[in-house]
C-alpha cells in the first residue's frame, strides 16, 4: 500500500515532532550545580588532608579513595539514584559516579551469587570505561614518549 | 471456515464470557489514579520475597488465586491457564503458576501479551476444547529495568519520551457461558517495524503496529470508530497516542473521542513522574481487568476494542543494530 510506504518514509520527522526534548536549560543547569558540589567536597577533603600533615600527592589519592567510598555508600543507600535523576552527567562524570556505576550491577546481580552474578557482571557498565581509558593512556603514553 | 474474517480476525459465533478478572498492582499503582478498581496493592516492590522475579512471580500466582476465587470456581476446574511475561523463559509466569497443576500455554508478546493470551483463552474456550480457561500476564519494574536497560540503583536520567514498566498482574477467568461480558472477535497483530531503534521510544515503536492492527480489525469485521464505546491501546504512553492518532487520521479514521490509553490513565505523569505513562505487560492487564471490566459492568461502555501494543525488544538484536519491531493485538469485548 502506498499509504503504508509513505507514512513509513516520513515517521522518523514524525516521531521527532511527537517526542518531547529535555529541557536542555535546566538539565544544564542541575549537572554544574551538583558537579561543581562534588567537586568542591572533594577540595574540602583535600584541603583538611593537608592541614593534617599529609603531601598533596598523598592527598589527593585520600581523597579519590574517600569520593569513591562516599558514592559508593550512596548508592547503597538507595540515594545515589535519585541525584542522577537531577544531575545527569553533573553525578556521573565525577569518580563518584565511577563508584556508582560499579555498586549499582554488584547489588543488582549478587542475587545470582558472589562469583557468577556480583563477581563476573560488577563492571558490565564501567568495564567498557575500564577498558577504553586504559588503550586511550598506553595510546597517550607511547605518543608522549616519541614527542616528549 | 467462515469464523475466519479478511486478514487477520476471527469472530465468535458464540462468544467466550468473561466470568472474573482480578488485578494486583505495585505501590506505585496503588498510588495512581486507578488505585481504587485493583484487587490488591502491594506494599513493597519485593512483596516479601527475596528476589524482584520471585516478588513478580508472586504477583502472578496471587493474581490467579484471586480470579478463581471471584469466579467461584476451583483450580481443578481450570483447564488451561495462558499467560506470558516479559522475563527470559517466561520465569514470571511459570515459576508463579508451578504449584497449580494446571496444563500451561506460555505465550510472549512483550506488552501485548494480556491480548495474546486472551485470544487463545478465547479460542480454546470457543472451539469447544475447554470449559473453563484462565489467561494473565504480568511486569515487574525492577525485573523489567534490570534484565532490559541497566542496574536500579545506577544513577541517571531517563529521556521524557520512556515509560514506567508497570508492576502487577491481571488475570482474566473465561468461560462457555455465563453472566459476564463477551469476546465477540480478535484481530492478531503482525509484525510491524518503522525501523526505530530507540529503546526509550517504545511508543514510537508500537504505535504503527496499534494502526495497523485497528485498521485491519475494522476491514475485516466492517465496523469503525463509530461502533465501539471505547477504543484502548495497552501502553502508548503520550508520545504514541499523538503518532497512532496520527496514522489513523491519514487512513480517514479519527478515533480520538473514543480513544484511551492505559499507560496514561495508570499515572498520574506530573506527579510520580512516570514521563511518557506506564508500560509493560501489566499496564494493560491491571487496566482491563480492574478498570475497564469493572466500568463495563458499570455501564459505562458497553462495546470496547482492547488493543494491547508490544515492543518486541531485544538488547541483543538492539545491540546488533537491528531496529525494534512492533505487535498488536485487539480483542472485541462487548456486553
Amino acid at each position: 500500500m502506498d499509504k503504508a510506504k509513505q507514512i513509513k518514509q516520513n515517521y522518523k520527522e514524525m516521531v521527532e515532532k511527537a517526542s518531547p526534548s529535555s529541557n536542555m536549560g535546566v538539565n544544564c543547569a542541575w549537572a554544574f550545580f551538583v558537579g561543581g558540589t562534588i567537586c568542591v567536597i572533594g577540595q574540602i577533603i583535600t584541603e583538611v588532608l593537608k592541614t593534617y600533615g599529609y603531601a598533596k600527592d598523598d592527598a589527593a589519592m585520600m581523597t579519590t579513595v574517600i569520593l569513591i567510598f562516599i558514592g559508593a555508600l550512596l548508592t547503597g543507600l538507595n540515594i545515589y539514584d535519585n541525584i542522577g535523576k537531577y544531575a545527569g552527567a553533573g553525578s556521573i562524570v565525577p569518580i563518584t559516579g565511577f563508584s556508582n556505576s560499579v555498586v549499582a550491577p554488584a547489588m543488582e546481580y549478587k542475587k545470582e551469587g558472589y562469583i557468577l552474578g556480583m563477581g563476573a557482571r560488577m563492571f558490565t557498565v564501567a568495564g567498557p570505561v575500564i577498558v577504553y581509558g586504559v588503550i586511550s593512556s598506553v595510546v597517550v603514553g607511547i605518543i608522549y614518549y616519541f614527542f616528549k | 471456515m467462515n469464523k475466519h474474517l479478511g486478514k487477520q480476525t476471527i469472530r465468535f459465533d458464540n462468544p467466550p464470557v468473561i466470568l472474573a478478572s482480578s488485578s494486583i498492582v505495585g505501590p506505585r499503582e496503588g498510588e495512581g489514579p486507578l488505585a481504587t478498581y485493583f484487587d490488591t496493592i502491594i506494599e513493597d516492590e519485593l512483596y516479601g520475597e527475596s528476589t524482584w522475579e520471585k516478588a513478580e512471580s508472586k504477583l502472578i500466582e496471587k493474581a490467579l488465586e484471586k480470579v478463581i476465587e471471584k469466579a467461584n470456581k476451583t483450580i481443578d476446574d481450570v483447564k488451561y491457564i495462558i499467560s506470558g511475561d516479559l522475563l527470559n523463559q517466561l520465569t514470571a509466569s511459570t515459576f508463579g503458576i508451578r504449584n497449580f497443576k494446571v496444563p500451561f500455554i506460555g505465550v510472549y508478546g512483550a506488552c501485548s501479551t494480556m491480548a495474546e493470551s486472551l485470544s487463545v483463552a478465547a479460542i480454546i474456550v470457543e472451539g469447544g476444547f475447554a470449559d473453563y480457561v484462565i489467561a494473565s500476564t504480568s511486569s515487574h519494574f525492577c525485573c523489567a529495568e534490570k534484565q532490559f536497560r541497566s542496574p536500579l540503583e545506577l544513577g541517571g536520567q531517563r529521556p521524557l519520551t520512556s515509560t514506567w514498566t508497570v508492576t502487577g498482574s491481571g488475570a482474566i477467568f473465561l468461560a462457555e457461558s455465563g453472566e459476564g461480558p463477551k469476546i465477540t472477535y480478535i484481530t492478531t497483530g503482525k509484525i510491524v517495524d518503522f525501523n526505530i531503534k530507540d529503546a526509550m521510544n517504545m511508543g514510537a515503536v508500537m504505535a504503527p503496529a496499534a494502526a495497523d492492527t485497528i485498521i485491519n480489525h475494522f476491514i475485516d469485521t466492517e465496523r469503525d470508530e463509530n461502533y465501539y464505546d471505547l477504543i484502548v491501546t495497552g501502553d502508548l504512553g503520550k508520545v504514541g497516542k499523538e503518532l497512532l492518532l496520527d496514522i489513523l487520521k491519514q487512513y480517514n479514521y479519527d478515533i480520538t473521542s473514543k480513544y484511551m490509553d492505559c499507560g496514561i490513565e495508570i499515572f498520574e505523569a506530573d506527579k510520580q513522574d512516570t514521563h511518557s505513562g506506564g508500560s509493560g505487560c501489566g499496564c494493560g492487564a491491571v487496566t482491563l481487568a480492574g478498570y475497564i471490566l469493572s466500568e463495563m459492568g458499570k455501564g459505562k461502555w458497553k462495546k470496547v476494542l482492547f488493543v494491547a501494543t508490544g515492543a518486541m525488544l531485544s538488547q541483543v538484536s538492539l545491540q546488533q543494530g537491528e531496529s525494534i519491531p512492533g505487535i498488536a493485538h485487539a480483542v472485541a469485548i462487548e456486553n
